[in-house]
């Protein structure tokens, strides 16, 4: 059942662009910082671009820094916007609830294959980073922000801990899109929701003056995952990000559910 | 009495003000095929997402397969096949990759004969040729037909079809009809809706009509057609003369169009009326007498012209 969740999602023409969209976003970064010779000089640019003309896997930890803000929930949001609305808005919902599939058993299922869809689309960012960075600029030990020098095996195993702190900072999100889902039968309004929420968040999080809101915002702690390149690894805003997700989550799925086991599917 | 496939005692659904369904007592006989007739919007479908737990009912209470639901909705929707307010898949996957998907999803898998039983499913409709292209190059009457595959992709003691004949050309109809008395054949119950009599009348052994939510004529086909009161009609020169006769005979419902009156026989014999007029001076151009045929009972019921019912 799940198996034919996820195939049904992954067989789709959208969301496999959706995934090679984000995915390009690091190749281009890289191209770009190599045409231009030395690369930024350093302290300048988007965290961790200065570093990658010395070592390409920092490519992995720019593109994951340039996708957070933008492509990543765009591409959530789409996907969680459409998890039920979608459904509704095709009809299938009717033939599926009536075959019948509990329905919070379903609501899992879109769930967790919303879980999926968040690593996939951050993996396809590291991976195209990764394999970009090591074609154009030299590979090696990995210095971290504070000035230690790792291996190049255990550098890698802090950016791997650092998408996968990306791909759970996107799971509030995800939740609130499917939240959202739940509410409306056009997945497109659903879509548009989660993305002014993101988008809200971001713009909050951008006035000074409303700092004592900050710690609140979904978006807030969502760069925190470059702590991980510090030795020893930061955690005190990681865990406040991984915090703030599980709580956003914990809402936003319970009303999902409340909501969804009492509706009226008249889609 | 007999054991019931579907029953309804008071069902109601209000949405917003409106009662769309109306205290409904439906009694659907296993084994019967059973043609749910309203005009459009009278709460068909609106009763048969109920009936599939999509929605809840506001009041009233109601069993499928002998079982009090929704609670028992995991264990007999799996015996029901369902075509619900036309066909719906995903336009992307084939009609082949649609049905397993569908059969995928819930927990009675029976992964192993899934194969088989989606190519079954597949020829019984006439989709065979068809199943490998995508759903979103299917035409409406194709739609349909996948849409009756999924309804049978397993033995299913009830099928309930709303509007199964919904952009099929003559000939589909007709395969339709075929399908729905093989299906009966096989002992399954069809529940069969529709706007259209003459679409269930030659395959229904029983009907139930429904207008604006409420239930106004159930029974077997025999019975309802016999409820239609037999019909005088008289063609006359002298109209007004010939009702005034029918009327101290003890008709009743007489109506007078022109040189024509008819009225309900009442229990009067045809012959006994055409002596009174007769001996009363009323020139008789002819008589004849007419039982009401399904249609008939079912314009009577429901009103007759295109206005939905809201």
């Amino acid at each position: 059942m799940w198996l034919a969740e996820m195939s049904l999602l992954f067989r789709r023409v959208r969301t496999r662009v959706l995934i090679a969209v984000v995915a390009l976003v690091p190749v281009a970064t890289a191209i770009a910082v190599r045409l231009s010779g030395d690369g930024p000089s350093p302290g300048s640019g988007p965290r961790f671009f200065d570093q990658i003309t010395n070592n390409g896997v920092f490519a992995v930890l720019a593109g994951l820094t340039v996708t957070l803000p933008v492509f990543l929930p765009l591409a959530v949001a789409i996907v969680a916007g459409d998890a039920v609305a979608g459904e509704a808005n095709l009809g299938t919902l009717r033939y599926v609830l009536s075959r019948p599939v509990g329905r919070t058993r379903l609501l899992v299922l879109k769930g967790t294959t919303l879980v999926l869809f968040c690593f996939a689309a951050t993996f396809a960012v590291a991976v195209a980073g990764l394999i970009t960075g090591a074609i154009l600029f030299p590979i090696g030990d990995v210095t971290t922000l504070s000035g230690d020098v790792l291996s190049l095996p255990a550098g890698m195993l802090r950016i791997g801990l650092a998408a996968v702190l990306v791909a759970l900072s996107l799971l509030g999100l995800a939740a609130i899109g499917l939240f959202f889902s739940t509410l409306t039968d056009a997945p497109v309004g659903a879509m548009a929701g989660t993305v002014g929420v993101a988008i809200l968040s971001g713009v909050l999080n951008a006035i000074p003056q409303l700092s004592a809101l900050h710690p609140f915002l979904l978006t807030h702690y969502w760069l925190s995952f470059g702590d991980v390149l510090r030795s020893p690894v930061y955690w005190n805003q990681i865990l406040l990000n991984l915090l703030v997700q599980g709580v956003v989550v914990a809402i936003f799925a319970t009303a999902a559910w409340s909501r969804f086991t009492t509706k009226d599917v008249l889609a | 009495m007999t054991e019931l496939a579907i029953q309804t005692e008071g069902l109601t659904k209000r949405l917003g003000d409106a009662a769309v369904v109306d205290k409904l007592d439906l009694a659907v006989p296993r084994g019967s095929v059973y043609g749910f007739l309203g005009p459009n919007g009278s709460g068909k479908t609106t009763t048969i997402r109920m009936l599939l737990g999509l929605i809840w009912p506001s009041a009233g209470s109601y069993r499928v397969l002998g079982e009090a639901m929704p609670g028992a909705n995991a264990r007999v929707l799996p015996q029901v096949g369902a075509l619900i307010e036309g066909p719906a898949f995903y336009p992307w996957l084939s009609g082949r990759q649609n049905l397993k998907r569908m059969d995928a999803a819930g927990l009675d898998g029976q992964r192993k004969t899934r194969r088989e039983r989606i190519d079954a499913a597949l020829t019984r409709v006439g989709l065979a040729a068809a199943a490998n292209k995508r759903f979103r190059a299917y035409s409406l009457g194709m739609k349909q037909r996948l849409g009756l595959a999924a309804a049978l992709l397993r033995p299913r003691s009830l099928l309930i079809l709303d509007e199964p004949t919904n952009g099929m050309d003559p000939q589909g109809t007709r395969e339709i009809r075929n399908l729905v008395r093989e299906l009966a054949g096989e002992g399954s119950t069809v529940f069969l809706s529709s706007h259209l009599l003459s679409e269930v009348e030659q395959v229904c052994t029983h009907v139930g009509i429904i207008s604006v939510g409420k239930m106004v004529a159930q029974g077997s086909v025999e019975e309802l057609r016999g409820r239609g009161e037999a019909m005088l009609r008289v063609e006359t020169d002298d109209a007004s003369g010939a009702a005034k006769v029918l009327d101290r005979l003890g008709l009743e419902a007489i109506t007078v169009t022109g040189e024509v009156v008819s009225a309900q026989l009442d229990g009067q014999r045809p012959e006994e009326c055409n002596r009174e007029l007769v001996l009363a001076g009323v020139g008789v151009r002819s008589l004849t007498t007419d039982r009401r045929s399904l249609e008939d009972a079912f314009v009577a019921l429901t009103g007759e012209g295109f206005d939905v019912a809201r």
